[in-house]
């Protein structure tokens, strides 16, 4: 699945692939890609509008970073605003006001709630606090009984609410007995809703103005659809949103919806479900999301890594190098150990654009890092003349080598082969990609 | 089904609409209005508000391709046109989709529902068992979601609600031991359905999935043709994501059905027409709320009607 969108979203990358810099002319392709990977991840059709119009003004505006290509900088900008736009930094649940502090639960029916509110609890508990679980869904069968059986599992108390009694009143009267009881966190569970119910959405504004809640927190659904704008809209309009709580993370789901009610409500995605277990629950990282939304996230790590590993003076160095011919086992040493410096090698072949879906069969052919150090053992045991003219490497030389580095002839030959190999690719490389095709990928091998 | 006309599902889908109003964008809301002429800007309007509806991109894209060619062939020559002619392609695609449940001898005829976290397969369930009540058939319904928290009182509440048989197991046992002896129950007692309410999975969870697949295997085992039923339910808040669920549970499960419910919120549901493109199960039912007669048989008309 996720090799899959991989693939799909280097569409973008293709289209600007060898092109000088980004313009009017060559950035219209890719962002049409971008709106139907956003489309498909869910993000609402107008927050993609307008997702892809701040895209575009900063892709035309940027300056070119030289240390990429106009493919891999357009990716970068795309995945800058879309994490700027998740709301940069994590941010917490707001605890500082006096005990007891009321924390309510609101949602659509079947987004997670309850399951929310005892993973909270458990939470708040780990970080020294004393939380006590408000059942306050009087309508679904069992959802009372349902807390409060995750209540005992975690020995968390859980307030006995009277089934046949006014959801505000519970409330009320919750916070009341936490109050008196030294509880000093109070999560208010209550009942799945259709945002569009005004008599239940009506119940939600009596509750929050009886107990004045600290934190009022959207549970949604990341497998949730266009409609996730309206339903955030709804309940920020009439409750003031201070943060949402995004579950179900654990799946496939590209969980555009988050973005989506983030533009919408502009209240803080403060938590992240991870699974039915009481303890999967994950603050939020806003770049994080981006990457999956976009289906790219590996993508992304590579052009990160390869801005810090790569300054653009060695860049240039290199791609003189590489039209004179040059390339010489030192640059090729040189090379291997930025590709070190990157990130292990499956992790790294993974990351390169093309090569998601290609990633079975390369792995095998992929060096570990031990077959890295002896490759450099080999290399740094030649001399200054053998590493810059592979040529005078005889017979004799080769078994001094292979003495010196602890090696054998054969690991040495088949070094030198990978070195030809790689000196024809990038020759190949440079001839074919133009100006800038050399210096992105890394060689090895 | 029971006595609930079309007329009154149309009125309660209208009504959630209604409701919403505000909501809408305004251009949608010019093309549900039926007005003017057909133009360039009219007709990606319509593509907007099927992509609003979660039918996707690339099939909003086709559809309004097609309206396209018609338009230059001059067939649309107004909004009211286009939108009529929208209604009937989308009908006509989900018109074969329109199969009801049939529940019929040899008994008991075995129904297992499936689905992701919190999508309404328990609450479906209950409604179900309200429905066959009032055609005469006796119904049992097996607990077998031990995992989730009171999962099994629920379902309890909704076998006294419809006046079902129940057999449960200890919360945490094993689900298939539990879909087991229900069905053994049933066929013992003569009775004519057999409803499994099971946990809901993420459909990424293989070990879980396989779990499914074991009750499949042990129903089929002890009643032969059973699980007759492989209900999937599917919620219409739900984005693109159904359609790797539908995938996902046709390949561990065999789905032989669909469900679509919460359509009495503002989500559409539109991710179906996607959906019935990777798997040939027909929709047996939409859920439009959380009463016992929220259930109605799918519509392929209505619920182009109510799509955009
Ligand atoms: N509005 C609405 N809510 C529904 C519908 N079907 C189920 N629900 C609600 O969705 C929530 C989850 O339903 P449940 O049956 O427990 O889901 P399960 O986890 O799949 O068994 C409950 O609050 C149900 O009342 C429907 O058609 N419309
Ligand atoms: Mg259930």
């Amino acid at each position: 699945m996720f090799e899959n969108l991989t693939e799909k979203f280097q569409g973008v990358v293709k289209a600007l692939r060898g092109q000088g810099r980004i313009s009017e002319g060559n950035i219209e392709g890719a962002l049409r890609e971008v709106r139907l990977a956003l489309l498909e991840a869910d993000v609402n059709y107008n927050v993609v509008k307008d997702v892809t119009a701040a895209i575009k003004e900063k892709a035309l505006g940027a300056e070119v970073l030289a240390s990429l290509s106009p493919d891999q900088h357009f990716i970068k900008i795309v995945h800058d605003e879309m994490t700027k736009m998740m709301g940069g930094e994590a941010q917490e649940l707001d605890l500082a006001r006096r005990p007891p502090v009321p924390i309510m639960l609101v949602g659509l029916q079947g987004s997670g709630k309850t399951t929310s509110c005892g993973k909270l609890a458990l939470y708040l508990q780990k970080k020294k606090r004393s939380p006590f679980l408000v059942p306050a869904d009087v309508y679904r069968p069992a959802a009372i009984e349902q807390l409060k059986v995750l209540g005992s599992q975690i020995g968390i108390p859980v307030f006995d609410s009277n089934p046949g009694a006014d959801p505000v009143e519970i409330c009320r009267e919750a916070v009341r007995f936490a109050d008196r009881n030294g509880y000093d966190t109070v999560l208010l569970d209550t009942a799945g809703r259709l945002h569009i119910d005004e008599k239940l959405m009506e119940e939600l504004r009596r509750i929050k103005e009886a107990v004045d809640p600290s934190d009022i927190l959207l549970v949604a659904d990341a497998m949730t659809g266009q409609d996730a704008v309206n339903v955030a809209k709804a309940f920020h309009g009439k409750l003031s949103l201070s943060g949402i709580v995004l579950t179900k993370m654990d799946g496939d789901a590209r969980g555009g919806a988050a973005l989506s009610i983030r533009a919408v409500t502009g209240a803080p995605i403060k938590f992240v479900g991870v699974g039915e277990k009481l303890d999967a629950l994950e603050p939020f990282y806003p770049d994080r999301m981006a990457s999956r939304i976009l289906g790219m996230g590996d993508i992304l790590t590579l052009v990160e890594k390869a801005q810090e590993t790569i300054d653009e003076k060695q860049a240039r160095e290199l791609e003189r190098k590489l039209r004179k011919s040059q390339f010489t086992l030192e640059d090729f040493r040189e090379q291997l150990l930025r590709v070190r410096k990157m990130g292990s090698m499956e992790e790294l072949l993974g990351m390169i654009p093309g090569m998601g879906g290609k990633l079975k069969d390369l792995k095998g052919a992929a060096p570990d890092e031990a077959e890295l150090k002896r490759t450099l053992a080999i290399i740094d045991s030649m001399t200054r003349e053998e590493r810059r003219n592979v040529k005078v490497l005889n017979g004799s030389r080769r078994k001094r080598i292979a003495l010196g580095s602890g090696t054998t002839v054969q690991e040495v030959n088949r070094l030198l082969k990978n070195f030809q190999q790689a000196e024809a690719m990038i020759k190949r490389f440079s001839q074919a990609g133009g100006r800038k095709a050399g210096r992105n990928l890394p060689f090895f091998r | 089904m029971t006595d609930h006309s079309s007329d009154s599902f149309f009125s309660r889908l209208k009504a959630g609409l209604g409701k919403t109003r505000e909501l809408l964008f305004m251009n949608v809301e010019a093309i549900a209005r039926g007005i003017g002429p057909v133009d360039e800007k009219v007709l990606s309007d319509l593509e907007e508000a099927l992509i609003l509806a979660d039918a996707g991109a690339g099939l909003a894209h086709e559809y309004a391709e097609q309206l396209r060619a018609k338009w230059r062939r001059g067939e649309l020559p107004d909004v009211e046109a286009l939108r009529a002619a929208l209604r009937r392609m989308i009908a006509e695609t989900l018109a074969p989709r329109m199969v009801p449940l049939a529940v019929a001898p040899p008994y008991p005829f075995v129904v297992l529902v499936v689905g992701v976290n919190g999508v309404g397969k328990t609450t479906t369930i209950g409604k179900m068992a309200h429905w066959l009540r009032g055609e005469g058939h006796p119904v049992l319904l097996a607990a077998a979601d031990t995992f989730r928290a009171a999962a099994i009182e629920q379902l309890k509440v909704w076998a006294d609600r419809a006046g079902a048989e129940f057999v449960r197991h200890q919360e945490g046992s094993d689900a298939s031991a539990v879909a087991f002896d229900a069905v053994r129950a049933a066929a013992a007692r003569g009775t004519h359905a057999v409803l499994i309410d099971t946990a809901g999975r993420l459909h990424t969870k293989a070990p879980l999935m396989e779990e499914m697949r074991k009750v499949v295997r042990i129903v089929g085992r002890e009643i032969p043709g059973a699980p007759h039923e492989v209900l999937l339910v599917l919620d219409a808040t739900n984005g693109r994501n159904a359609i790797a669920q539908a995938k996902t549970f046709r390949e561990f499960t065999g789905v032989t059905g669909l469900a679509l419910t919460k359509l009495d919120g503002t989500a559409k549901g539109g991710v179906v027409l996607s959906v019935t493109r990777e798997i040939d199960a027909p929709i047996r039912f939409i859920g439009v709320g959380e009463s016992v007669d929220d259930l109605r048989p799918f519509d392929a008309a209505a619920f182009a009607e109510a799509l955009f």
